[in-house]
């Protein structure tokens, strides 16, 4: 098999300062990745990255293009990149205000996606947009409404959805349940992984929740000084973790 | 052993292709503290195992001996030091995450002690998602699980509500049933029994006797020692794999 996203040596560098350095994974389709580590460890470095957000200074970032195989989007003309994050790609973004267009309406939000990809018929973009409020459980009756009109934990499933309606195959998310109060974080959660075996869709997470990893994600990469530390499957990294710096991650979680 | 070209392995059922299900050879394992003065603690050393196919292996031995370290390191959740693991044809001492993956979802079954769940998912889907991963339709994945939930006699108004708020007598026997919801090759056990009145363990020790006769190769941990002695051909006492304290 092929996979999606083949990343080889990536590194980024603030000036003197690693951001993330020396970072190489596959990742193959259906895939979901952790990324965890404490704050400047360079992990949403590494994702913007990826995601063709910041421009790494060395390595590739190989994606398999519908068209033409696998491809380096670093490299890409930036048209293509954005052609890419528009239909193949998608980002959840932590604050759901900065996915989200807050003054138009959820129905228009999720219906703006639909248009860059070549969408005109309005009927059938209201349909698709109603369809999918209903997945991510925002009511019918609220299509109308604007984000900031909606709860936090609404806005960020209304971002879920503008994201995933135009069946992306790669979806990156920046701590998509930080902020959210538990039972709201559960009931994402829960979405979220219905989505992802539903789709197909491959995954990069990045949080510093080690219980959110624990339930979304297939393999888990821990991340400090921007460095990779330890990789592997996520229920080995987090019970039998090798390097020190894992073991005080995992020993330092608070216990309900 | 049969070699085949371009399928991949898992379409053919591995019971099909080996005699010999699970094999451990000579693995050892130790946990390495780094915060705590990097103490490096061994706790098992030459440990070899076979489990043939419709064949049930009790690991005995005293608490901390190495039961369910063992057990760990068969279904991948501990990392080996040393040895091999075979599952089939994989190593599972060095495979890739997502071969291990694989493994566990249409060849690896495992029955922890404790069910570990999303908060909020309703019992029967809980209980139906090892079917849905290896795309059962959800119809009939939902009614192979309303079997199972009705069988190991939980209520049935139960089963739309989340398992997280259950005795640990009900917790235990979802995640008996979501462990049985597929036939798997090959099961680890951990205890299955433990917290279970007696018709229910007499449920469990029939459904374990069923996966034997459909070739199912288990290894299983139970300190009731008449369950053992009904359901398991053979016991290894782990006790041999700990390494003697340096003196």
């Amino acid at each position: 098999m092929t996979p999606l996203l083949q990343v080889s040596n990536i590194a980024k560098f603030y000036g003197h300062r690693i951001g993330c350095t020396d970072v190489s994974f596959d990742l193959y389709p259906g895939e979901v990745m952790g990324i965890v580590g404490e704050s400047g460890s360079g992990k949403s470095t590494l994702l913007n990255c990826l995601a063709g957000h910041l421009t790494p200074d060395t390595g590739a970032v190989r994606f398999d293009t519908r068209t033409d195989g696998l491809r380096d989007t670093v490299t890409m003309s930036e048209p293509e990149r954005r052609m890419l994050s528009r239909t193949d790609w998608a980002f959840v973004h932590q604050h759901a205000r900065d996915g989200l267009r807050m003054n138009v309406s959820a129905g228009g939000n999720v219906g703006e996606r639909l248009m860059a990809v070549g969408a005109r018929h309005y009927g059938d973009i209201r349909a698709t947009a109603t369809d999918w409020l209903g997945r991510v459980e925002i009511s019918e009756d609220r299509i109308d409404d604007r984000p900031t009109a909606f709860s936090g934990g609404m806005q960020q499933r209304l971002q879920i959805a503008r994201n995933l309606v135009t069946g992306p195959r790669l979806v990156f998310m920046d701590e998509p349940t930080g902020g959210l109060d538990v039972s709201v974080q559960a009931r994402l959660l829960d979405l979220l992984r219905g989505l992802v075996r539903e789709m197909n869709l491959s995954a990069i997470i990045v949080t510093h929740d080690l219980a959110v990893v624990r339930l979304l994600a297939d393999r888990l990469m821990v991340m400090k000084d921007g460095h990779v530390v330890e990789t592997g499957l996520t229920d080995q990294v987090l019970d039998d973790p090798q390097h020190g710096y894992t073991q005080l991650l995992v020993s330092s979680v608070l216990q309900v | 052993m049969i070699r085949n070209t371009g399928t991949p392995n898992f379409l053919f059922p591995l019971s099909c292709r080996f005699k010999l299900m699970i094999s451990v050879e000579n693995v050892s394992k130790s946990f390495t503290l780094h915060n705590q003065g990097a103490a490096v603690i061994p706790v098992m050393r030459g440990a070899s195992l076979q489990v043939a196919r419709g064949e049930c292996v009790a690991l005995v031995g005293a608490s901390g001996a190495g039961k369910s370290t063992l057990m760990r390191m068969i279904y991948g959740n501990y990392l080996a030091a040393a040895g091999r693991i075979m599952i089939g044809d994989v190593d599972v001492a060095v495979a890739q995450p997502r071969d291990i993956l694989q493994l566990r979802r249409y060849t690896l079954g495992y029955v922890s002690q404790f069910l570990r769940v999303v908060p909020r998912v309703p019992t029967v889907a809980v209980v139906a998602e090892p079917l849905l991963a290896t795309g059962t339709p959800r119809d009939a994945a939902l009614a192979r699980a309303e079997v199972l939930l009705d069988r190991l006699n939980i209520p049935q108004r139960l089963w739309s509500l989340s398992p997280t708020t259950f005795s640990g007598g009900e917790q235990q026997r979802v995640n008996i049933a979501r462990g049985f919801a597929y036939d798997y090759p090959a099961l680890l056990l951990d205890e299955p029994t433990a917290s279970l009145d007696g018709t229910n363990r007499e449920v469990v020790m029939s459904m374990i006797e069923q996966a034997k006769a459909r070739g199912a190769a288990i290894i299983g941990i139970f300190h009731d020692e008449a369950a053992r002695a009904r359901v398991c051909d053979r016991e290894i006492d782990v006790t041999g794999f700990t390494p003697k304290a340096a003196a």
